[in-house]
């Protein structure tokens, strides 16, 4: 079959807006989103900008939006997107929502970076370490498992209304990290932690409306971990206060 | 511009973190220059696990361990290395859960370890448990580990800048290199004391790959023609498992878990080849018999695939061990694996060869015996070589936190010592303003898409120069390369604009694709013989007397070539015949 790729092209550097351009792209129903786009950019366009490098999901390199959801490319099939037999069906491709444009399909990710470096990324630990692993159990360990899956890739905070509003929202991406080292047993930097996420534009501002929970790729239940700080964060104010 | 640091790591997988993180922990001033953000490198996808004789499961030693690396490298590993290797992966996975990697636990909370290819107990007598994982994404969760003690550590990252040339002064000294910033189209040059390359693999110059678009193999490139040797290019890991018609890697902790092959009758047809490890022999040994069985038209419906069934192994471990691959199956091939077999076919995964070092990444001159003064390698992209000729799966992330390590520590150490930067030659980037003003003047009359060219090479090198090969179909190979050369040469880049500029990316890659895959495809027709991964229907038995020593190769890049043969270190295991 033939699809209609619609993608949003911009560069900064030429174009006054962005615009959406239009290319007839031969397609099987078991193609990714990502071989479309390189279709574009390999026979028809060089001018092309996208980021991508694994290709099955795994480097988080090429989440956008697709057909006005959030998605990896390289992760959805043409099948998901139209179905089967879709001939002269429509896909839109736009970059991510909520960051400077560099050009197409490229965002600025600079922001999302830093405020992954604010909530100090790290295990942190009191004391010397063992000659030999720190021990955990395997119950402990499924604490923290799912937000360990998380790629980076920003679909989430990117879905995230509190982000659209707020450009200085920590974000649920930043923050499920803050989670994972928080909850991970072996860790002491609770304190240091939630001292950076219980802020007006941390925590506080995640109204639990799940939108990252549908935009992860990776099928992480970022808000329930959310929540989790939340609570981790109330008793600590709490205790203090008491 | 001109950077400057003490150190600069180009790459940022684990192996470049791991140097980073440890010159800058031996008090270096450290820039990591990636054409990646370091979250994106192919280590993240790396699936099944680390290798290191912890005995968390069961008993287990360095020596069995080294012991099964040797014998998987069919003898062309250097044992040294390969002890220091085996030696040191405790101690490194200890200090990996201590960064705080998420591992995969046991019911005693340690780290738990599962079977892999070729890891026996006892110098060969069954499989056994050595292989470290967090669930099957290890080296996820290794990768995102070190780039988070690397942000905490204050290492400069220069993220999407790609390096495009090695610096080296008359003297042959390597004074730096030169890169490209991605976002703005500008060069620069970064001036260091110290350079390590750990630029990863170069599966895209075949059809088949579980490599990432990234793996184009430019570290091996730009050694070779700075004049710096490459080693045992003819041999490349081809993967048994990958996803029928894509390449995805489907991990061996799948056999681990206890997996099996399938042929068309429903045979488990590894008993017949490997009657001891069956389906948990060594990769090359099951990708060359899964090309027999097809061969032999034992493929699944006739076809060129056969079956990976993990229907047994029961939903727990599925879900618990194998979440991945279990969701890539489904997402790609609509598959579900609980209840059928996966199709798979062997796919190129991995560079045992590279560029030359010792244990410590100091990069070997074409004059042996001696070292190129401020220039080192780690990863995938060197060769100590602990490989030889198939490395055994969960070697490789070992690889690059032991090896990554030594040589972070050895840059700063010779910087404390007073390793000073070598002067800059005059017009360090002129080469790469040459090379990147020439592809940006390629015209339509002239040049073709870089598509055609760069399928052309991925074509002739998966037919000709993949798991068997014989002279007829390397000399095709590179009878073909000689006629791709100018073609890459003069491919037309479409954006002629500075900003996120991949088009000229991607034209430089080509031509880094076709200097190494020369090597690749002379060295494979060089070695008359047959040993791990390298299969040559022509000279079908291993031969010692003549073939017992690496290859080193060196190009002007430009069709002429020479080889020499470089001692393989041997200390406790005597070359026996390989059988499983």
């Amino acid at each position: 079959m033939n699809l209609n790729v619609e993608i949003k092209r911009y560069n900064p550097e030429e174009d006054e807006a962005p615009h959406w351009e239009s290319y007839e792209v031969p397609a099987e129903p078991l193609d990714s989103a990502l071989a479309l786009l390189l279709h574009v950019k390999w026979h028809i366009d060089g001018t092309l900008a996208l980021r991508k490098s694994c290709a099955h999901g795994v480097c988080g390199s090429d989440a956008m939006q697709i057909n006005g959801e959030n998605l990896l490319a390289c992760s959805v099939l043409v099948q998901d997107l139209v179905g089967k037999d879709a001939d002269g069906a429509t896909i839109t491709f736009a970059p991510l929502p909520a960051a400077p444009v560099v050009k197409d399909l490229v965002i600025d990710q600079s922001r999302f970076f830093e405020k992954y470096r604010d909530v100090k990324p790290w295990l942190i630990t009191d004391g010397p370490a063992p000659e030999r692993e720190r021990t955990q159990s395997p119950e402990e360990h499924e604490v923290i498992e799912d937000a360990t899956k998380c790629i980076m890739c920003g679909a989430c905070t990117h879905a995230c209304p509190s982000t659209w509003s707020d450009p200085d929202y920590l974000g649920p991406a930043a923050m499920l990290k803050a989670y994972r080292y928080t909850f991970d047993t072996r860790d002491d930097g609770a304190e240091e932690r939630l001292d950076v996420v219980d802020s007006p534009d941390g925590l506080w501002k995640c109204y639990t409306i799940f939108n990252c929970n549908e935009a992860c790729p990776k099928d992480i239940d970022i808000t329930r971990w959310l929540s989790a700080l939340k609570r981790k964060a109330t008793a600590a104010n709490v205790s203090s206060a008491a | 511009m001109t950077f400057s640091h003490d150190v600069v790591v180009v790459g940022a997988g684990g192996a470049g973190l791991m140097a980073a993180l440890y010159a800058r922990e031996g008090g270096a001033d450290v820039g990591v220059v990636s054409k990646l953000h370091p979250l994106r490198s192919h280590t993240g996808a790396a699936q099944g696990g680390i290798a290191a004789a912890l005995g968390n499961e069961e008993e287990d030693h360095w020596l069995w361990h080294a012991f099964d690396t040797v014998k998987g490298s069919d003898y062309l590993g250097d044992q040294d290395a390969i002890e220091a290797l085996c030696k040191d992966a405790p101690r490194t996975i200890v200090e990996l859960e201590h960064y705080g990697v998420p591992f995969s636990r046991n019911e005693k909370g340690k780290i738990s370890q599962r079977r892999f290819g070729g890891h026996t107990r006892n110098f060969g007598e069954a499989p056994v448990k050595r292989a470290c994982h967090a669930a099957d994404r290890t080296g996820h969760t290794i990768l995102h580990t070190l780039y988070d003690q690397c942000t905490k550590q204050g290492v400069r990252f220069y993220d999407e800048f790609q390096v495009l040339d090695l610096i080296m002064t008359e003297d042959g000294e390597c004074a730096g290199v030169v890169a490209y910033e991605i976002l703005t189209g500008e060069i620069h040059t970064f001036h260091a004391k110290q350079v390590c390359f750990a630029t990863g693999g170069y599966g895209r110059a075949f059809k088949t790959t579980s490599n990432a678009h990234a793996g184009t193999g430019d570290g091996m490139a730009i050694a070779l023609r700075n004049g710096i040797p490459l080693e045992d290019m003819e041999f490349v890991q081809f993967h048994p498992t990958g996803l029928y018609r894509l390449g995805i890697l489907i991990t061996e902790g799948a056999r681990g878990e206890g997996g099996i092959l399938r042929n068309a009758e429903g045979e488990r047809f590894m008993e017949r080849y490997a009657p001891t490890v069956k389906d948990l022999a060594p990769r090359d040994l099951i990708s060359q018999c899964i090309y027999k069985e097809i061969r032999e038209g034992r493929g699944i419906q006739g076809k060129d695939y056969v079956h990976l069934d993990l229907t047994h192994v029961g939903e727990e471990v599925l879900d618990k061990k194998l979440p991945e691959i279990s969701e890539f199956s489904r997402t790609y091939m609509g598959i579900n694996p609980k209840e059928e077999p996966i199709p798979v076919v062997p796919t190129c995964h991995y560079a045992m060869g590279g560029i030359p070092t010792d244990e410590d990444g100091h990069v070997e001159r074409a004059e042996r015996g001696s070292w190129v003064p401020g220039l080192f390698a780690v990863g995938e992209c060197a060769c100590v070589s602990i490989h030889g000729a198939n490395r055994l799966g969960t070697n490789a992330l070992l690889e690059l936190v032991v090896f990554g390590r030594r040589a972070g520590m050895q840059m700063a150490k010779e910087v404390r010592e007073g390793k000073d930067f070598s002067p800059l030659p005059d017009e360090p980037e002129q080469w790469t303003r040459d090379t990147l003003d020439r592809l940006l003047s390629n015209t339509r009359d002239e040049g073709e898409p870089i598509v055609k060219v760069r399928t052309d090479l991925q074509e002739t090198m998966m037919e000709n120069v993949s798991v068997f090969r014989n002279d007829d179909t390397l000399t095709t190979a590179l009878d073909d390369i000689q006629e791709i050369r100018p073609r890459a040469h003069n491919v037309v880049v479409e954006d002629k604009g500075k900003r996120f500029n991949t088009d000229l990316m991607d034209a430089f890659e080509v031509e880094c694709m076709v200097d190494y895959a020369e090597s690749i495809a002379a060295c494979a027709r060089y070695r008359t013989e047959s040993r791990g991964a390298h299969s040559r229907e022509d000279h079908q038995n291993r031969n010692d007397d003549e073939w017992l020593h690496h290859t080193l190769y060196e190009s002007d890049c430009g069709g002429e070539y020479e080889f020499d043969d470089k001692n393989v270190v041997i200390t406790r295991f005597e070359p026996k015949e390989r059988k499983y």
